[in-house]
């Protein structure tokens, strides 16, 4: 846990204004920066011998349509050296491109296409940036909150034309989402009670 | 004259044996040697992480099985984990003994499945067939847990979701007894075998730092010499507890990968053994009334009991608004769960890092040079199981 705090302090320190927040939870940092500072950060921590961040676990989006910067980029990255994990986070609108990871890590190359795939993010100077998960000729980015969980197309094999297609979803019956949740606010006191009692104690 | 020789195209997949799977490989050829190699995958895509995003943080579960579906609860782990690290709670030690021993017992699955398809995939058709029966008996393991061969849906944030029957610990322990000598007879079958050596010494290897630059982990990395493992350096659960080596390869090629995986089930039966000299009778999953649903004998007796059952099968507990990476030592590699909670019952996100989904992208870069009797050979120590690459 001390590491993680000279690290906190040491990414703060060298990499000065490139690094708008950091805060540790649960054995992690989590950093903000800027879109503008990705490819510095990132060679700062995968080189610089007091971090040696030296690989991409994963790269993700979260989409919070109501709120005016839209995505949320996450970069995962671990350092085995240090034993210690980094998550980074920038926002962007809806039509930012944004710098690929590719030339630093490799293995960024699917992690960029299955983003571009699910929530429709593009990247510049990504070398093969093409749909990887769904379907061949498929429409939309399914991952995105207002994607419908039932899709827009389902396909089947039809006998006349011999070959499969791909038409708009039909279903026999709506689909139901039953939203269970009460308006109140149930378990909170009881570990409140908790922590009192063992505060006392 | 000079002839014009054209580079030949070869589809492998998505409808091939040796595919692992539905894995729609294009291969550019150059006579016999690999030029390129381009993995179409998603003919699997399920859309999990959209699925749970729409379901309660319970209901999310079973989607876990359906990933790796040869080591599902090793998946379910890493779920568990994640929920119980936000909500704060604490697994009593039988659950998380029971928990750890059914990792590993997922891993010996895995492993029994890789290592014997990979001699198949080779020409060896013997291993499959006697590594296959041990794979039954440890399902049924699985099954009188659970109530399921393969889609346990066992685990909980907060424990298992129930204590193991009489007679499976003795069964279990009979198990881990007899079980060495199997991997014994597989190894007389294939270690020192010349076609198997000749098939897969030098083949598909990685470097240290290309290990790390395509993010390989799992065997892919240890096989290289690289010495990580989650268990060891981020442990969770009972881990520290046990006592356990972890193998690692020298050459990074795909024999070195075989023995590091014949290496890891050892370590698994120990593993096994230990927990169940450890593990003492007890609670299997946590007191908070909240988290955990009511016994039916409670149900029976108390209203209070009927309310909390009521509202966690159909509302689920809420969890508080926090974001988090857990990872878990898959046996394929680091299986991990970015999950974004927003307090209210169902997850806002849930990124799910899966091992292979690295581990095939480099496949144009391992094969290439490569003949094309070596893309199965290169393709089977990968460990590639298209539920997790697919999602």
């Amino acid at each position: 846990m001390n590491n993680l705090i000279d690290l906190e302090k040491k990414i703060n320190s060298e990499l000065g204004t490139k690094i708008n927040s950091t805060k540790i939870k649960h054995n992690q940092i989590y950093a903000e920066i800027d879109k503008e500072d990705l490819i510095d950060v990132t060679l700062f921590l995968k080189t610089n011998k007091n971090t040696k961040f030296k690989q991409l676990i994963d790269i993700t989006v979260v989409d919070y349509p109501e709120k005016p910067q839209r995505f949320k980029i996450v970069y995962l990255f671990l350092s085995h050296e240090f034993n210690q994990r980094i998550i980074l986070n920038y926002c962007i609108n809806e039509n930012e491109v944004i710098p690929s990871l590719t030339s630093i890590f490799p293995s960024a190359n699917w992690m960029e296409r299955e983003v571009f795939d699910m929530y429709g993010v593009n990247f510049k100077d990504h070398p093969d940036l093409r749909r990887i998960l769904t379907d061949y000729g498929f429409e939309g980015h399914p991952l995105r909150k207002d994607f419908p969980l039932t899709g827009h197309t389902e396909v089947r094999y039809n006998e006349d034309q011999k070959k499969v297609i791909s038409e708009p979803v039909k279903l026999e019956q709506n689909y139901r989402n039953f939203d269970y949740e009460s308006p109140w606010e149930g378990t909170k006191y009881i570990k409140e009670l908790k922590e009192n009692n063992d505060k006392k104690n | 004259m000079t002839k014009k020789i054209k580079n030949l195209n070869l589809n492998f997949g998505p409808q091939h044996p040796a595919a692992h799977g539905v894995l729609r490989l294009i291969l550019e050829l150059d006579g016999e040697v690999v030029e390129k190699a381009d993995p179409h995958i998603g003919l699997l895509h399920r859309g999990t992480e959209k699925l749970i995003e729409n379901k309660t943080y319970m209901q999310a579960v079973p989607y876990f099985d359906r990933l790796d579906y040869v080591a599902p609860m090793n998946q379910e782990h890493a779920f568990a984990l994640a929920i119980e690290k936000i909500l704060d709670i604490d697994v009593p030690i039988r659950g998380q003994f029971i928990r750890v021993m059914f990792c590993e017992i997922g891993r010996i699955l895995s492993h029994i499945l890789n290592v014997t398809t990979q001699a198949l995939d080779v020409g060896a058709l013997t291993p499959s067939l006697w590594g296959f029966e041990e794979r039954e008996t440890l399902m049924t393991f699985y099954e009188r847990a659970s109530g399921s061969r393969l889609h346990a849906n066992y685990f909980r944030a907060g424990g298992v979701h129930q204590d193991l029957p009489a007679g499976l610990e003795t069964d279990i322990l009979k198990f881990c007894e007899t079980f060495p000598k199997i991997i014994n007879d597989l190894e007389n079958l294939l270690t020192d075998n010349r076609i198997f050596k000749q098939r897969n010494v030098d083949i598909g290897i990685v470097t240290k730092q290309d290990a790390l630059d395509y993010s390989f982990s799992g065997v892919m990395i240890r096989g290289s010499g690289v010495p990580w493992d989650l268990r060891k350096s981020q442990p969770y659960d009972c881990y520290e507890q046990l006592e356990f080596k972890v193998p690692v390869g020298k050459n990074g090629d795909c024999y070195d990968r075989y023995l590091c995986r014949i290496e890891e089930m050892k370590e698994s039966v120990s593993i096994i053994k230990q927990c169940l000299a450890k593990m003492e009778k007890g609670p299997v999953k946590t007191f908070d009334g909240k988290i955990t649903p009511p016994s039916k004998k409670e149900i029976k007796q108390s209203m209070e009991a009927l309310i909390h059952h009521f509202k966690l099968f159909t509302e689920g507990y809420r969890v508080p608004e926090d974001e988090i990476y857990t990872a878990v030592e898959a046996p394929k590699g680091e299986f991990g769960v970015y999950l974004i909670s927003d307090g209210s019952n169902k997850p806002y996100k849930c990124k799910i890092r899966a091992p292979g989904f690295s581990h095939l992208q480099s496949m144009d870069y391992l094969i290439k040079g490569h003949m094309l009797a070596d893309v199965p050979a290169v393709l089977g120590s990968l460990d590639i199981v298209f539920g997790e690459v697919d999602r």
